[in-house]
């Protein structure tokens, strides 16, 4: 049981957690306190003096922002008003509160706020489906188009939506990159042919793509009158992260171990044999690598192509709240921080694992 | 006819000013069932002659013949034993044997391939570990992998590359034993090239010193006239082997002390004095 339990947290990569499991199982007591206390206590501890400083900061920003805005006032409208505004930043009044980084109490604040909002706009649909239920039925037995639900998303939503788009653009970065990697690998001919082009386009910018991807799908879609943002913005995603699969593919399958060439040439496997049963696999690990770094670009992109392709996720949602300004405006940006950046390492987490159960160990091979 | 002939064979690796010859004016000729060992020098050239035989490579001059016809490229009919194994890593012990007997008996049953692949497993004493990757096997048993595979093929010859170099003694004389008994069996030729002279004399019926690189060149053989089966320990007591030992570990210690007298070689230097062409200060003032 305990051992099972260790070896799946070693798996998903939560191996530090080991000592903590084999402490409260009553095994070597001192020896796992300790261990316990570099790996876990220690990690929560630097957590804690991270929340400490962004504290901190946020109250002497706070404060500046603060005397600021009263001296402000004082200058333009006199003592009396001053000291109102004062009144009214020390009341908390939503009205005159100083515009700066929210501290971590305001972030937690919005981010249950972002949850209550979105039961309600949940209960909002349910609502609107049975309302519509029979009047739908009706419109069906037409042959009309049913009524759909189109207000507003909630941050839920929009989280959904961003891992939507990235997938379906690391899936196009998948189809593309792989098989166009592995006959450039084959092939020293086509490597030095498209070296110049791959070594060009790999660095371009995200935004520079989008622009690119809008120039062609607005011109291929012009009889269209559906919403094309989601295709723009996959499809960007995708061009935008794929150069890390393609340049490691190609540089697996073309630096395949020498001796494992010299088998194949021995048992005269024939070219697909060849490709398939040792070729592939030996590069696998290399190509995994590249689709990990590919995933992590995805994602990384995603949140600047929504925010320019007006597609919804959460790219779009930290743009919006950035030009509402509304009072928890910036706690709500900051939240979309963490979310993103937690995804991020699922996401990592994720890709992680998967190359670990289907690669071989390199070095352990021969 | 020989079985297998090389012909003023030369292998050379680059071209113009950095050519570096590595193999110069092989001669060697092979008979049918035949146990030929060559022994030399690490970095003598030795992979690469078994490169040239196996198919892997060509020669830039001079011909390898096999059955009288030139060796164009690698063939089911001469099996290979690597040095560092190469097995695939990713593929268990069946599966690594199984690709050999795909290839070799492409138009056979599946039972008859499975037999065949469980049958060459036991041989090599493996069937415990069959369905265990390379990484989980000792050195020995990745070895004897290797050796399955070359055999499973059914090859009518054996060419083995240092196979047994990277093993600790007592499994190395274990599958020199087991190598031979499979010779033994079924009569087929056999190359075994070897830093190893004792090796050479326990399992070959001729040795070859391979003269160390660059521009190797094979040198005079020696017949190894004991009986088979040979038993390992009688061996040292026995007067042919001793003397054969002698001569040629006598011959490649000759050539070792050339290649060292060629480097100290002491030149005699011309006889020349310094000449004083300093300025004579005094006469000009």
């Amino acid at each position: 049981m305990k051992d099972a339990i260790i070896k799946g947290l070693r798996f998903i990569g939560l191996g530090f957690f080991e000592p903590l499991v084999r402490l409260i199982s009553g095994e070597d007591s001192k020896k796992n306190s300790i261990e316990t206390l570099k790996k876990i206590v220690a990690p929560i501890a630097s957590i804690l003096l991270f929340l400490g400083v962004w504290y901190s900061g946020s109250k002497s920003l706070y404060n500046t922002e603060a005397n600021y805005k009263i001296a402000k006032v004082l200058k333009e409208q006199g003592a009396e008003e001053a000291n109102k505004m004062k009144d009214c930043i020390a009341s908390g009044d939503v009205s005159c509160q100083p515009n700066t980084l929210p501290s971590p109490l305001q972030v937690w604040e919005s981010y249950k706020l972002l949850l209550k909002d979105h039961r309600k706009i949940g209960e909002d649909k349910e609502a609107f489906k049975v309302k519509t239920a029979s009047l739908n039925e009706k419109r069906i037995a037409q042959g009309k188009n049913p009524i759909v639900y189109t207000g507003r998303p909630s941050f839920v939503d929009q989280i959904k939506t961003s891992i939507k788009t990235v997938f379906a653009g690391f899936l196009l970065a998948l189809l593309i990159a792989t098989p166009i990697g592995i006959i450039i690998g084959l092939s020293d001919t086509l490597r030095t042919s498209f070296n110049w082009l791959i070594q060009i386009l790999k660095p371009v910018s995200p935004v520079v793509w989008l622009l690119l991807v809008f120039m062609i799908v607005k011109t291929l879609t012009k009889d269209s009158t559906s919403d094309t943002s989601f295709i723009i913005s996959f499809i960007s995603v995708g061009l935008c992260s794929m150069w890390a699969t393609l340049v490691n593919t190609a540089m697996g399958v073309s630096s395949v171990d020498k001796d494992y060439i010299n088998v194949a040439k021995v048992l005269k496997l024939g070219t697909f044999q060849k490709i398939f049963k040792v070729i592939l696999p030996a590069s696998l690990p290399l190509i995994f690598t590249g689709l990990r770094i590919t995933l992590s670009v995805a994602w990384m992109v995603l949140i600047a192509i929504e925010l320019l392709a007006q597609s919804p996720g959460l790219g779009s949602f930290v743009w919006e709240e950035f030009q509402n300004g509304a009072n928890d405006s910036n706690s709500k940006i900051i939240v979309a921080m963490f979310v993103i950046g937690f995804i991020g390492f699922l996401l990592d987490r994720i890709m992680l694992t998967i190359q670990k159960f289907i690669s071989f160990d390199k070095n352990e091979g021969i | 006819m020989a079985y297998l002939e090389l012909k003023n064979v030369c292998k050379s690796y680059g071209s113009g000013d950095t050519e570096t010859k590595v193999l110069d004016n092989i001669n060697l000729t092979i008979e049918e069932g035949e146990f030929v060992a060559i022994v030399g020098f690490t970095g003598s050239g030795k992979t690469t002659l078994v490169n040239l035989i196996n198919g892997l490579i060509k020669p830039t001059s001079g011909e390898v013949l096999f059955k009288g016809k030139p060796i164009e490229d690698t063939s089911h009919e001469r099996g290979v034993i690597f040095q560092n194994y190469s097995l695939l890593p990713w593929l268990t012990v069946y599966q690594n044997i199984e690709m050999a007997v795909n290839e070799a008996f492409p138009n056979e049953t599946k039972t008859f391939k499975d037999h065949r692949i469980k049958s060459y497993v036991e041989m090599v004493s493996l069937s415990h570990a069959i369905h265990k990757r390379p990484k989980e096997l000792s050195g020995g048993m990745r070895q004897r992998v290797s050796v399955a595979r070359a055999l499973s093929m059914d090859p009518e010859m054996i060419i083995m590359d240092e196979p047994l170099g990277a093993l600790d003694a007592l499994t190395r004389g274990n599958l020199q034993d087991e190598i031979l008994n499979i010779w033994n069996k079924n009569k087929r030729t056999a190359l075994l090239i070897t830093n190893d002279v004792d090796e050479g004399i326990y399992m070959a019926d001729r040795i070859i010193p391979l003269r160390p690189g660059p521009k190797a060149t094979l040198g005079p053989e020696f017949k190894i006239d004991i009986d088979r089966p040979r038993d390992k320990t009688a061996l040292n007591d026995n007067a042919a082997y001793k003397k054969t030992r002698n001569a040629i570990i006598e011959y490649l210690m000759d050539i070792g002390n050339e290649r060292s007298s060629e480097t100290n070689e002491i030149y005699e230097l011309p006889e020349l004095k310094p000449k004083d062409l300093r300025w004579e200060f005094k006469a000009s003032n």
